[in-house]
């Protein structure tokens, strides 16, 4: 490596070196070989034991000082706070230049030691409080944001919101179009494990046809509603989030509520919206692809035609359990939506900050789907659907 | 230095002495942090090539460039440190990856080069908990943690007030002085320019080329080329130090830092 670009950490010299001498004017710090950030520095513990007894004065000798840099400087700063404390006058114009140059600058500002209190320590108990707390912020945060939201889409049905309509096209696109290969995939394959799991245990008893039923109720009533919500999630909610996370971070959404227009109306309404069109439609195509999925598996494995398994399949349905299973993905797609814009909102003013955002917006969406099925769960028990 | 078709500078062709403040000045846009990008190997140009000394910077293999830029410190416009981490681990991550340092030696290290830049005591504070004055300092802070060689600086004034900008320029100074660094500035803040600049290339957007090369003040009074005498006459206006102030006593090294040729 040339001499141009060699910095001082490629040059190999003399070990670096520490030795105290005490004389009658004071102690002597000798410093000697070529101190590198790269060698092993050496123990600052022989100086430590001079200054328990504190000499008159403490002075420095570099003369066999064949280079230095940052792991010397730092061995002297220790030295200089430790003579600080013990109040031993110190002379440091045996020092090279630039490093006394270097120690005014260290020295300039004093520390700030205030800042240094922000750290504390909690114990663990007090810790698990916080959290459930917080837990129970984020349950009211959630429900302040939905209100938003809410008067938001009154403002929106009365014609008084604000935002562009190739914003709420862009937004259907995303979350309609651009969802069909991972909906049917995904739809498909439970489908198909949804009838694989029934088939082992119904041809048995020689219930095969009853797979048909299994898959049709399933799929429709709820899997059809919840795997398109956690596709959603994973997918549009994320995205939700990383957008108005990123277009917090650059102030973009400070810009909008600085012109007086509303951040829940222009960026949040459209978002929902789309979503709460979009999602009954993608539940109807993943019931459809699913119960395909399990026609698949009924004539590949049970001998049973697609049109016999498609008849037993519808006959097994309801027109409660159909509206049902579109009206619960019609208010996941909400809480979908919903999630990832508020995590968006909620998102910290750091890069960082939006990929947390986008990891809280999947699972506050996820964890408030499941208990919003469970929700429905108990409530269509109860109306009998 | 080109984006595929569009040529942003031609022709360029510079040296910088060792030990020196070298200043890439020039109007908005003119390509100023793009020829920065290339010298650091952000960026590779169209044609031409940089060299540090007696290597080609530009042709040198993976490795080695891994190795060259070890040696160079870079302040980013915005400080661009690790959000995820704390000032202290920003600073302490290249000093974990390239020397030996035990946890507890990197931490004072750390430590130590927050107080250089007049932030000590902020080592636990991340990045967003600070103000962007802080974030840059932090930033040098970082640039200068392996005690590098080649310190850049991507107009390190930007967003600071005068009072910030005038102390980040003295510490500029006090940097290159002490640790014997070669520094190269990017910035168009006038003020800045003529209290630190030892030499200097004006990029000029019109011609996309070099423009004029030189100490700013001879630029100021000896250049007659009208784009660069009405960039800098309007520093003076402004109120600029006198040029004569910066110190430049351990500047004037000739030897060879880096180089660069470019036709395109």
């Amino acid at each position: 490596m040339p001499e141009a670009i060699q910095t001082k950490t490629d040059l190999v010299g003399d070990p670096p070196k520490l030795a105290v001498e005490r004389s009658a004017s004071g102690l002597v710090i000798h410093l000697s070989g070529e101190w590198r950030l790269t060698r092993d520095i050496p123990p600052l513990a022989p100086v430590v034991r001079e200054l328990e007894t504190p000499p008159r004065k403490v002075m420095y000798d570099s003369k066999a000082l064949s280079g230095w840099d940052s792991s010397l400087l730092a061995v002297v700063e220790k030295i200089s706070q430790r003579c600080k404390q013990l109040k031993i006058e110190e002379e440091r114009g045996g020092l090279p230049d630039g490093m006394r140059a270097l120690l005014r600058l260290s020295e300039a500002v004093p520390d700030n030691e205030g800042a240094r209190g922000r750290v504390s320590e909690e114990n663990f108990v007090v810790q698990i409080g916080r959290d459930f707390l917080g837990f129970l912020d984020g349950i009211a945060d959630f429900l302040a944001f939905f209100g938003e939201v809410a008067i938001a889409l009154g403002r929106f049905l009365r014609g008084k919101a604000r935002f562009r309509g190739v914003d709420l096209a862009t937004a259907i696109q995303d979350c309609g179009v651009k969802a069909f290969g991972i909906v049917s995939l995904i739809s498909f394959l439970v489908g198909v494990i949804l009838a694989f799991m029934g088939a082992v245990q119904l041809e048995q008893f020689g219930a095969a046809i009853y797979v048909a039923d299994l898959v049709g109720v399933g799929m429709v009533r709820d899997m059809g509603a919840m795997m398109t919500a956690i596709i959603m999630a994973g997918r549009t909610g994320a995205a939700f989030a990383a957008q108005l996370g990123t277009m917090k971070v650059t102030q973009e959404i400070d810009a909008l509520t600085t012109m007086g227009i509303s951040p829940i109306e222009f960026l949040v309404l459209p978002r929902v919206i789309a979503l709460f069109l979009m999602m009954p439609l993608l539940c109807i195509y993943s019931d459809f692809v699913g119960v395909l999925g399990g026609a698949a598996v009924g004539a590949g494995m049970l001998g049973i035609t697609m049109k016999s398994f498609l008849n037993e399949a519808l006959h097994a349905l309801t027109l409660g359990g159909v509206i049902g299973g579109v009206v619960k993905a019609t208010v996941y797609g909400v809480i979908v939506a919903v999630a990832g814009c508020l995590r968006g909102m909620q998102c910290g003013n750091s890069s960082s900050a939006v990929g947390d955002a986008a990891t809280a917006a999947v699972v506050t969406g996820i964890v408030y789907v499941v208990v919003a099925c469970g929700i429905f769960a108990v409530i269509f028990h109860i109306l009998y659907i | 230095m080109a984006y595929g078709d569009y040529v942003v500078m031609r022709d360029l062709s510079f040296t910088v002495n060792r030990g020196e403040v070298f200043v890439i000045m020039g109007p908005s846009g003119c390509g100023k942090s793009t020829l920065l990008r290339h010298l650091i190997g952000l960026n590779e140009p169209a044609k031409g090539e940089v060299w540090y000394g007696d290597i080609n910077f530009t042709r040198a293999d993976p490795i080695a460039r891994r190795r060259m830029v070890r040696h160079f410190g870079v302040l980013y416009q915005g400080g661009a440190l690790w959000s995820s981490m704390t000032l202290a681990e920003n600073i302490g991550l290249p000093l974990q990856e390239f020397t030996d340092l035990k946890p507890d030696q990197i931490a004072e290290m750390a430590s130590l080069k927050l107080s250089l830049v007049g932030l000590k005591g902020f080592e636990n504070y991340y990045p967003s908990q600070i103000s962007g004055g802080m974030q840059k300092r932090a930033g040098l802070a970082r640039a200068i943690a392996l005690d590098p060689h080649v310190l850049f600086f991507d107009e390190p004034s930007a967003g600071l007030d005068p009072i910030s900008s005038r102390l980040l320029d003295d510490l500029i100074l006090q940097l290159r002085d002490s640790l014997g660094a070669t520094v190269v500035v990017v910035s168009h803040e006038l003020a800045s320019i003529f209290s630190i600049a030892d030499n200097s290339v004006f990029l000029d957007p019109g011609t996309h080329t070099i423009a004029a090369q030189g100490n700013p003040k001879d630029l100021l009074e000896h250049c007659d080329i009208p784009v660069v005498h009405r960039f800098l006459s309007r520093g003076e206006a402004q109120g600029a130090d006198a040029p004569g102030e910066k110190a430049t006593q351990d500047a004037t090294e000739k030897a060879t830092s880096s180089s660069v040729r470019s036709n395109g």
